[in-house]
């Protein structure tokens, strides 16, 4: 089982079928849950305190802004501890979203830059390319076996 | 003083929670006795308002602002004010922004402000704002006030100087000026003097208005009938010694610690900006202007009149690099006039670049406070728009005689 990083990080689908061919997929509802765990269990995350988005300048320099690394400050070290990734291209809002465009290209350029087995596809629009993207996700999921360094970005 | 009636403010924001703001905005709501509402939308809402608003971002939560806009607009949402929020530095939130305030402030009544925060922005930095968009909201019929009537007072507490008036069936009757000290002191000082020219006691006021920093203090200790923030007040002294009480009118006040921009349509305050983080575009910059040039503030004006902005480079972005183009065009040569000149101008500058990029600038142009005085402030405010700038007779004291105006609302209450 190895830790895969999925991008929308807060695509339950995504989450879903990661864990379903058996990893564990490293989504943001996991650190949101936790947080509203300590407040409140269905608060939303007003857990967030002025202090993460200086944890967050460990990924983006002061002069980004305070949205943006409050949420690095969040998936960053989700992102450290990925093996693995899989980012879906312009999601539609339904299927995932997060919230901040700067954010987006962050993430997507920090996974890039990780050299850890990456499957990156676009959104699929019909049913003909739902099946394909379900088909290569779970392909890719099962060729997953250990850590391995490398691309697999399609 | 009666407890205030809830507003309902509609919070349309992106990054306010990830920034961890969020509960500064609610704080500082509590305070004035607001509640931030959330308008619902559907995703397929979000969808499709980048067409149908004409502008296309790529962050959903922009998105979600626009939809937000267009559900108050159409009257689908029970607000009483609008407040929009961005982050401090998005390039792409502050083109939504400006667009969703202009839009909401063209096709409503409903009063916005719009700020953008960092994760330093504290629940008392939003206060003052949201203290006058509730008032706006909740205050119409106060707001309506054109004439002062019986004897009242009003007290500016201001972070530099407290000033007081008294008035008296429509007409200034009495002035305090002194500089902030102690606010009590300095307060219960401002009002004797305004008293004594008045030749009345404590017991003959009617009515006491107050604003400024230190208004919720003194406030309290005088029992004051009206305690304000000072956008509304000064938007209401000015448009009334101004004598421009229909129609639309700009207010500036470059005050010792923060500036005002107000963009202001028959005496109520639309959209308005408050700035404050560098020293160098305040009254504070003119301050040490003066001194370093051996001369009294009121003194400054008259030689800036004189010079020619043209012939130092000064940029008072920052008040330390202001006052090192100072000190290095004075060892250069230049000769105080000049330098008195290209000060005044570096100050409206800055106001100009920092402030009145957010509201509109609508003629009459009234410049309030204390700098309105010091002569070259106006005069470089004038060429720079290259618009007719006012300054009405008690300029240095709108805050006060707004507050003396308002309070007169409150006789026989």
């Amino acid at each position: 089982m190895v830790k895969v990083f999925i991008y929308p990080s807060n695509s339950l689908i995504l989450s879903d079928l990661v864990d379903r061919f058996g990893h564990e997929p490293l989504a943001v509802m996991q650190e949101i849950g936790k947080k509203i765990r300590t407040a409140s269990l269905d608060s939303p995350p007003v857990n967030i305190t002025p202090e993460d988005p200086k944890i967050g300048l460990k990924y983006a320099a002061v002069e980004v802004p305070s949205g943006v690394r409050g949420r690095m400050s969040l998936l960053g070290h989700l992102l450290e501890e990925a093996q693995a990734a899989i980012l879906v291209r312009e999601p539609d809002i339904s299927f995932g979203c997060m919230g901040c465009a700067r954010t987006n290209e962050l993430i997507n350029f920090l996974v890039r830059s990780k050299k850890i087995p990456r499957l990156e596809m676009n959104y699929p629009v019909t049913e003909d390319e739902a099946k394909s993207f379900v088909h290569k996700i779970r392909e890719f999921l099962e060729g997953l076996t250990t850590a391995e360094s490398g691309n697999g970005g399609e | 003083m009666e407890k205030e009636s809830l507003v309902k403010i509609a919070q349309l924001s992106c990054g306010s929670e990830y920034s961890g703001i969020q509960k500064e905005i609610q704080t500082a709501a509590e305070m004035v006795n607001a509640e931030i509402i959330f308008p619902d939308i559907t995703i397929d809402e979000i969808k499709v308002v980048g067409e149908e608003f004409g502008l296309q971002v790529a962050s959903p939560d922009l998105k979600l602002m626009m939809a937000r806009a267009k559900e108050l607009v159409d009257g689908k949402v029970n607000a009483d004010a609008v407040l929009i929020a961005t982050c401090f530095r998005c390039a792409e939130a502050a083109l939504v922004r400006n667009e969703i305030r202009r839009y909401i402030h063209e096709n409503s009544k409903l009063p916005v402000i719009s700020y953008s925060f960092t994760e330093r922005t504290t629940s008392g930095t939003l206060l003052t704002r949201l203290e006058a968009l509730t008032t706006t909201a909740r205050r119409r019929s106060l707001l309506s006030r054109e004439h002062q009537e019986g004897l009242t007072a009003g007290i500016d507490s201001g972070s530099t100087t407290t000033k007081a008036v008294i008035m008296k069936d429509d007409k200034v009757v009495g002035t305090g000026w002194v500089p902030t000290v102690k606010v009590m002191e300095s307060a219960t000082d401002a009002l004797e003097r305004a008293m004594e020219e008045a030749g009345i006691t404590r017991d003959d006021i009617q009515a006491l208005g107050v604003t400024g920093y230190g208004r919720f203090l003194i406030g309290d200790e005088f029992k004051a009938d009206l305690i304000q923030e000072e956008i509304t007040v000064n938007s209401k002294g000015a448009v009334y010694l101004a004598d421009h009480q229909k129609g639309p009118a700009t207010v500036i006040d470059i005050g010792g610690m923060d500036n005002k921009a107000i963009s202001i349509q028959d005496g109520i305050p639309g959209i308005f900006t408050m700035g404050g983080i560098c020293a160098g575009a305040s009254g504070r910059f003119l301050e040490m202007t003066a001194k370093r040039l051996g001369v009294d503030i009121t003194e400054l004006g008259a030689l800036a009149v004189k010079g020619m902005q043209e012939h130092v480079e000064m940029n008072s972005y920052c008040i330390v690099f202001g006052i090192q183009s100072l000190v290095n065009s004075l060892a250069k040569g230049s000769i105080p006039t000049d330098v008195a000149a290209a000060a005044c101008y570096s100050v409206v500058e800055q106001v100009f670049e920092q402030q009145l990029q957010e509201v509109e600038v609508n003629e009459p142009l009234i410049m309030v406070g204390g700098s309105s005085l010091i002569e070259g402030v106006p005069m470089a405010m004038k060429n720079l728009l290259k618009i007719e700038v006012t300054v009405p007779p008690y300029s240095q004291y709108i805050g006060a005689v707004g507050a003396a105006l308002l309070a007169s609302g409150f006789i026989d209450k």
